[in-house]
């Protein structure tokens, strides 16, 4: 085994565990939250990189940089990797490191399925991106055969008679990889929440990190089986000759849509919440005030997670549903507005008579404010049918959602980033490069995606690889452009202070002074997070006199903690399903396809059943 | 190792295995709700037969059905025993409902080949891929739900599912109730209600 407790006689508690090995069996949720986090970032490099070729491309009318195909498959790939592998994971890696120590656990629920969540989603991101260079595999003669038909893949763009290549394989396969990790991690995180609460954290005294992480988890294990049932519909078609989507046979393209948005709004949330707990973490603590309406600010979460189910079709006004269809999802659409924007007066309530400290963290989530409320004004904008029915397809709406997503999404992200960092890796990030980051990546921001916004109402429309120099878009494309390369470079001014600041001075438990029981402990936590687990008497432990006990923690854990050891098979269990996976891309080859498929089959079952019965007390 | 005999403290008392297992529950039912909403979307709408008059028989499925049902009871009835401990007992219910589920299996293998002899195939229509899809991601949780009931028996052959592992038992029969419960409404939507017009030639 890699990792065995110290000795119970002992009162220095365990220490973690060093070398390569130690990582690959790894159950710690803040190692695998570490690990979340650098192959997250790694795809969401990838994913700008693809952005910054889209814009090159579009930066002057009848460029040739790239040809239309491999226009579409980087669209395709950017909006997937983005959403699937940049945005959600960078997520899950502050849902790993960040609930267990907000909420006074040792450690996840289940600290192996957390483990196989990670290698699902590291192998299912890689399945999906070798698609870039798998072309000579398939003799197709071209060296990328990536995924082509957006990242919504609208049926029948995805049919075998449309798309008869393995790119649409890769895709549907890759999803349903992909799905399988958010699932187990959505599963483990509820139940970690509603279980593993230190004595006295009561529900609403929670963080709201971690409630508006609880409710996206819950969108998770609602959201995902309704685009797996829409993705094995697609992959039967395109191995079986099913009829799902098939019109000839009566099937109804719309079917897709249906499932798809089913998933996809939800989705929506499940990118945005996350974000907007870390804001509301951020906020209170750089403005020295408790959050304004915390209980309000709860239940607007829940309430956007619950309305955020019934607003699909509005993705959906184009096709023709109908009067009262579009009546009804406008109105519900127009509806979720409300809790959104009750919540952003609540963070501006919170800033408003505090002293407010401009640190890079604090500086990403005002932005955070300033563009989702731009965003969310465009979003109420194709909440109307007429509105919609003028923009949809057009630059306005790409303007919009990257205003929520960027804006909004990968802001708040970054927010944690700088706000979490010294906790995880003991140290914080510069400062000064922060808020260059900052500046650089708002003016840049704004300057890619405003810009569109005109674009799109001049009738550009989105995914179309080229356009005629006499339509009056030339100006506003260069500024996108201009505004992509800018937010590259405050990309990269990140990458160089997180290199520049690994080896600053130790941070300390608290170096922000925050209210939230992660701060009670050690920067970088022990590998048992608290000495002695807290009982927490307030909202805001760290804050209110008596809001814990003991209050400091001790610094040697006074009686023995068990830790648990690490396991391969979680990693295991992950590659069976890869296998499995390559088994169905080669669906043309009857033979060797059902070999490796049944290989991947094997090697599944049997770590299942070793990590079943293989000792592990948590 | 004995894990599982003491539960650790938990906020809710209750054990977190079976609180995951309640939202995979809740998530599963979203997935058979998809399939069973494309069927019911797509009923009617094949553009050739055969479709479901044509070819469903209700008495046999009947049969099939009142099966699974008592696969429940018995497995019902495992949990009792391994909870009180008696191994005998134990092992003769969890048999038994997995005999059951092995039963049902059989019964859905020979409607499938009955059926594909008939003409109607994975591929034939709309109605073939949206039926055998269903029915087939069912037969495939009942599949599991045996390999897992037989795993336990052996389990208990092996002297290790004492009263201190009736939780084990009692996820395993939450997912069977819940596989028996989704056939209740497959058999209810697909076989009983059948909504597709009788053809007019």
């Amino acid at each position: 085994m890699a990792t065995t407790a110290m000795p119970h006689s002992t009162t220095a508690g365990p220490t973690a565990p060093t070398g390569l090995w130690s990582w690959i069996t790894t159950t710690d949720h803040k190692r695998i939250g570490v690990m979340y986090g650098v192959t997250a970032f790694v795809f969401f490099l990838i994913g700008g990189l693809e952005a910054l070729i889209i814009r090159l491309q579009l930066g002057a009318p009848g460029n040739s940089i790239v040809s239309a195909e491999h226009y579409n498959q980087l669209f395709t790939m950017h909006g997937t990797t983005m959403v699937f592998l940049a945005i959600m994971p960078l997520s899950a890696a502050f849902f790993n490191f960040v609930i267990p120590l907000q909420i006074g656990a040792r450690d996840v629920a289940f600290p192996r399925l957390n483990a196989f969540s990670y290698w699902v989603f590291l192998l299912g991101g890689l399945f999906m991106n070798a698609s870039f260079l798998a072309g000579p595999l398939f003799g197709t003669g071209t060296l990328s055969v990536a995924p082509d038909a957006g990242w919504f893949g609208y049926a029948n763009l995805t049919s075998p008679q449309f798309s008869p290549g393995p790119n649409i394989d890769f895709w549907v396969l890759g999803l349903q990889i992909l799905g399988i990790a958010s699932l187990a991690a959505g599963f483990n995180f509820i139940t970690t929440i509603i279980n593993l609460r230190a004595p006295g954290m009561r529900l609403m005294r929670m963080p709201v990190f971690t409630w508006m992480s609880f409710v996206t988890q819950f969108l998770i294990v609602t959201a995902f089986p309704v685009i797996t049932i829409g993705l094995v519909f697609l992959m039967f078609d395109r191995v079986f000759g099913t009829n799902f989507y098939r019109v000839s046979a009566g099937g109804d393209v719309l079917l897709w849509q249906h499932l798809f948005w089913l998933f996809g709004h939800p989705e929506v949330y499940i990118l945005i919440l996350p974000a907007m707990g870390i804001v509301s973490e951020v906020l209170p603590t750089f403005s020295r005030k408790p959050l304004f309406g915390y209980a309000v600010v709860v239940y607007s979460g829940v309430l956007i997670g619950v309305v955020g189910w019934g607003v699909w079709a509005h993705h959906m006004f184009a096709t023709g549903l109908g009067p009262i269809a579009d009546s009804v999802f406008s109105a519900s659409t127009m509806l979720i507005a409300v809790p959104t924007g009750v919540k952003i007066f609540n963070w501006i309530a919170t800033m408003w008579g505090g002293r407010l400290e401009f640190r890079p963290a604090m500086l990403f989530a005002i932005g955070f404010i300033a563009q989702f409320i731009i965003g969310g004004l465009s979003g109420v904008m194709h909440a109307s049918p007429p509105a919609d029915l003028q923009q949809t397809d057009t630059y306005f709406v790409v303007a919009h959602f990257h205003y929520v997503l960027v804006g909004g999404a990968v802001f708040g992200l970054f927010a944690g980033f700088y706000y979490w960092w010294p906790k995880v890796f003991g140290h914080t990030l510069r400062d000064g490069l922060g808020k260059l980051h900052f500046w650089l990546m708002f003016v840049g921001v704004n300057l890619t995606f405003f810009p569109m916004h005109f674009s799109g109402l001049l009738g550009m429309p989105r995914r179309i690889y080229t356009y005629g120099a006499d339509l009056g878009l030339n100006t506003f494309n260069l500024l996108s452009t201009a505004g992509a390369l800018l937010t590259g470079v405050a990309v990269l001014v990140f990458v160089i202070n997180m290199f520049l600041s690994r080896r600053g001075p130790p941070a300390g438990p608290n170096p922000w002074n925050a209210a939230t029981l992660e701060w009670a402990t050690d920067s970088p936590p022990p590998v048992y997070n608290f000495t002695v687990i807290p009982t927490v008497h307030d909202l805001l432990p760290l804050w209110r006199k008596g809001g814990m006990e003991p209050s400091p923690l001790p610094a040697t854990p006074p009686a023995p903690i068990h830790v648990p050891p690490g396991s391969v098979w979680p990693l295991c269990a992950a590659i069976g399903i890869i296998t499995m996976g390559v088994g169905a891309l080669m669906h043309h080859h009857l033979v060797p396809s059902l070999a490796t498929a049944l290989v991947g089959l094997a090697v599944l079952v049997v770590s299942i059943y070793q990590w079943a019965f293989e000792p592990f007390e948590v | 190792m004995s894990h599982a005999a003491v539960a650790h403290h938990t906020s809710t008392g209750l054990d977190s295995r079976k609180i995951a297992f309640w939202t995979f529950i809740g998530s599963e039912c979203l997935l058979f709700g998809s399939l069973i909403a494309t069927y019911l979307v797509y009923e009617g709408r094949s553009v050739s037969g055969p479709t479901t008059h044509e070819i469903l028989n209700i008495p046999l499925t009947s049969i099939s059905t009142f099966d699974l049902l008592m696969s429940s009871l018995a497995m019902v009835l495992a949990l009792a025993a391994v909870q009180r401990g008696d191994k005998v007992w134990g092992r003769v219910w969890l048999g038994m409902t997995a005999l059951l589920g092995a039963i049902f299996l059989g019964f859905q293998a020979y409607e499938f080949q009955h059926f594909v002899h008939e003409g109607l195939g994975f591929t034939t229509n709309l109605f073939g891929s949206s039926f055998f899809t269903l029915t087939g991601f069912h037969g495939a949780h009942v599949f599991v739900g045996v390999i897992w009931l037989l795993t336990l028996l052996v389990r208990s052959l092996q002297g290790k599912l004492g009263p201190e592992k009736a939780l084990n038992v009692e996820i395993a029969g939450l997912y069977w109730h819940f596989v028996d419960v989704v056939w209740i409404v497959i058999f209810t939507v697909v076989y009983l209600i059948q909504t597709t017009p009788l053809p007019t030639t």
